[in-house]
């Protein structure tokens, strides 16, 4: 079929499945624009093109499927670089596409152009710059294809505005032929088999799970092997929900700002089975006192990630989910020891935030929610002091029930994230966690989520600080509280109220319980600010020089 | 520091060569030389680097390398290989001189491939020792300009890096097995 490049790139979308993208229109896509006008896809109009990437993120995360965004040339290209190097270092399926000028102006610094390919080359998985409109169909099956297989990522595809008005003969192809591009899914069997071995022969198992097994899907198999082998299970941040936090093996939350059972665990662990958790330096400290007394065995679809931060002693190329699969048709059930006693009574030491006296305690309401939400719920998280008491303190029971930038740690990723998440996943409860500085650096999509009617859950956090900061400065700076304060903080109820969201309040500790109650069952989208205590902290005042979990260092 | 020659076929597009050399600088590894050609499949591109760094390095170069799109193949060329540079020097050759520098010129099997009233331009192929040792010799006759290829290297024998469509990616299983 003849058709223009703008037509050829909506062709390619529907042919792709997408039935939702976001974006914001410029000069350099007003015929990609007109070609969606004529279309099924339901285009999300967003405040900043930052927004656009990080919904398309959230949309990713919650559904599995590849989210799309789109925006202009030049600083509609670059306002989405956070975005894609959000998706990138988190490893999320997304398709960016973006406007450029005409190929023939293109190296002339033309109004509104920016080497958008060249900027995000160290955070895209691969992109592409169409020289040629021939080339839009091919180009659009392998980044959709690249995106979503291996090691999942973000995919650019920057299109001249000539291209994009340009005509070609539309077939899309049916068969991929990337030379360079050949992810390794099935575990070698013989690695398999030393795996089985050192399970059996381990007497302290640990598994950790990492944000690989969320996005291998491999939930069922991780509770079958850890049941199987009678290992308790840890989580980076990245890697909660792949295992149910309510599950009686579930350690939760590993690293500088994880919980205690999760690191006394690893550090005791004689066998550490890490399931796609590239242990990054959150995760695991100071990476030389890391498990120091444990073999460790890494099961991962990218290479690249095996022995490159911690030593590895049997490494596993291959998707978590295949693999596993391979390696539960052995047999590799093994004795107790008492090992699970031991661990669960590390569980019961629970550390807090510290004495909450001018205001309420996070850890308190973040536990309350926990208790209150339904199973399937989404929690969404923005960056900072709440994102890690969420981390602490939220049981996460569902995979792909837990959204937050981890890698990168991008405030501002929460309110677009959870707007992208409820989008494609209309039927299910989605809660946004965020602080006051959070909330304000994509203040503009709470318009996008009344536009769409996203009944997104937002619970603000409000200590009037840059909390993770200003403990930092508590830590590190004799308490020189330089920059952290937030002066000028709007009223946020009264804004939710200018935005047309319903806004309430929380400032009494026996109000938690209702204001949790009115977030979920409002039927619509709707603001509770909850005014914590500004010197509520993440890492526990109680953790002394004399524990052995590698956990001290902050930086 | 061990130098490590790597290498790389790429597929021959615009742009590959700035993926490879900037995945260098952005993952702070140090490239010594560099150098790019065509090979015998018009559209594979093989780009020879040497990489300096101890055996973590090398091999995160190579995972790294191996992860790009448009890279196809990633090999370590070893010791039993062969790996050429080419340099053109112009050295300061009077009349009275000229002759000696012929003499050092050809014992290194070097030729002279342009000659001027005060100038000889010195064309040498050989590895980079070789080079080196013909640059010392000449230093003294006051040498004005020099151009150096990267290396190019080829593996011995009946080894060779080639693209097979049967296979899976660079990785193979067991590679890392300590």
């Amino acid at each position: 079929m003849k058709m223009t490049g703008a037509q050829a790139v909506v062709k390619a979308l529907e042919l792709e499945g997408v039935d939702l993208l976001f974006g914001y229109p410029g000069g350099a896509v007003t015929h990609i624009y007109d070609a969606l006008y004529r279309s099924n896809i339901h285009h999300v109009l967003v405040r900043n093109e930052q927004g656009a990437a990080h919904a398309a993120n959230g949309y990713a995360r919650a559904t599995g499927k590849v989210g799309v965004c789109i925006a202009t040339s030049g600083p509609g290209a670059t306002n989405m670089i956070t975005g894609i190097a959000t998706a990138y270092m988190d490893s999320i399926p997304i398709v960016a596409i973006t406007g450029q000028v005409p190929l023939s102006m293109i190296g002339r610094d033309v109004f509104q152009e920016a080497d958008i390919t060249g900027a995000t080359e160290p955070f895209t998985k691969h992109s592409y710059l169409v020289k040629d409109v021939k080339d839009i169909p091919r180009i659009f099956k392998e980044a959709f294809y690249l995106a979503s297989t291996g090691r999942p990522g973000p995919v650019l595809i920057d299109i001249p505005k000539d291209v994009a008005m340009d005509t070609l003969f539309f077939e899309y192809p049916s068969q991929i032929n990337l030379r360079g591009y050949k992810p390794t899914y099935e575990g070698h069997p013989g690695q398999i088999k030393r795996m089985s071995k050192a399970i059996i022969d381990s007497r302290r198992p640990v598994i950790c799970v990492g944000g690989g097994a969320v996005s291998s899907n491999a939930t069922d198999e991780i509770i079958e092997l850890a049941e199987a082998i009678k290992a308790p299970v840890a989580s980076t941040l990245m890697g909660i929900g792949a295992f149910p936090g309510d599950h009686s093996l579930s350690l939760g939350f590993l690293g500088q700002h994880g919980v205690y059972a999760a690191n006394k665990a690893v550090a005791e662990a004689d066998l550490l089975i890490l399931l796609g958790a590239r242990m990054g330096d959150r995760a695991t400290g100071e990476a030389r006192k890391f498990a120091p007394e444990a073999k460790v065995i890494h099961l991962d679809i990218d290479p690249a990630e095996i022995g490159k931060n911690i030593e590895i002693d049997i490494p596993i190329v291959g998707d978590i989910k295949t693999s596993l699969r391979q390696l539960l048709k052995k047999n590799i059930s093994r004795h107790d020891w008492g090992w699970i006693s031991k661990v669960s009574r590390w569980k019961e030491r629970v550390e807090g935030v510290g004495k909450c006296t001018q205001g309420l305690n996070p850890m308190d309401i973040i536990r309350k929610l926990s208790d209150m939400v339904p199973e399937d719920t989404i929690l969404v998280t923005d960056v900072g002091q709440h994102q890690m008491w969420a981390g602490r303190y939220y049981k996460t029971k569902k995979p792909r029930s837990f959204l937050s930038s981890g890698g990168l740690g991008t405030m501002g990723y929460g309110l677009p994230a959870a707007l992208g998440a409820k989008l494609g996943c209309r039927d299910k409860e989605v809660i946004l966690i965020i602080g006051d500085g959070g909330l304000q650096m994509s203040l503009g999509e709470l318009a996008t989520i009344v536009q769409e009617n996203a009944k997104v859950k937002i619970m603000i956090l409000n200590n009037g600080y840059l909390g993770m900061v200003r403990e930092l400065q508590q830590q590190l700076h004799e308490e020189r509280y330089y920059q952290t304060r937030m002066k000028g903080n709007p009223d946020f109820v009264k804004l939710g109220s200018a935005y047309g969201i319903k806004s309430f309040r929380v400032e009494r500790q026996e109000k938690i319980i209702s204001g949790i109650r009115q977030l979920l069952e409002w039927q619509g989208p709707i603001i509770g600010e909850f005014i914590i205590d500004p010197s509520a902290n993440v890492i526990p005042v109680s953790r002394g020089e004399d524990d052995e979990t590698n956990i001290r260092d902050i930086s | 520091m061990m130098k490590q020659i790597l290498g790389i076929l790429v597929e021959n597009h615009p742009g590959v060569l700035s993926k490879v050399s900037g995945l260098f600088s952005r993952r702070g590894f140090n490239i010594y030389s560099l150098a790019v050609g065509i090979t015998e499949d018009p559209s594979i591109s093989r780009i020879t680097i040497v990489v300096e760094g101890d055996e973590y390095i090398v091999e995160q170069v190579t995972k790294q390398l191996n992860k790009l799109v448009d890279v196809i193949k990633v090999a370590n060329i070893g010791e039993d290989s062969v790996t050429r540079e080419l340099a053109l020097i112009k050295v300061m050759a009077s009349p009275k001189t000229r002759h000696e520098v012929i003499e050092i010129t050809n014992i290194f099997r070097a030729q002279v491939v342009d000659i001027a009233k005060d100038y000889l331009i010195v064309e040498i192929t050989g590895d980079s020792e070789k080079i080196s040792a013909l640059v010392d010799m000449l230093k003294d006759y006051g040498i004005k300009e020099m151009v150096r290829t990267g290396a190019i290297a080829i593996d011995r024998g009946g080894k060779m890096i080639k693209y097979e469509d049967t296979e899976r990616g660079g990785f193979q299983n067991g590679d890392n097995v300590l």
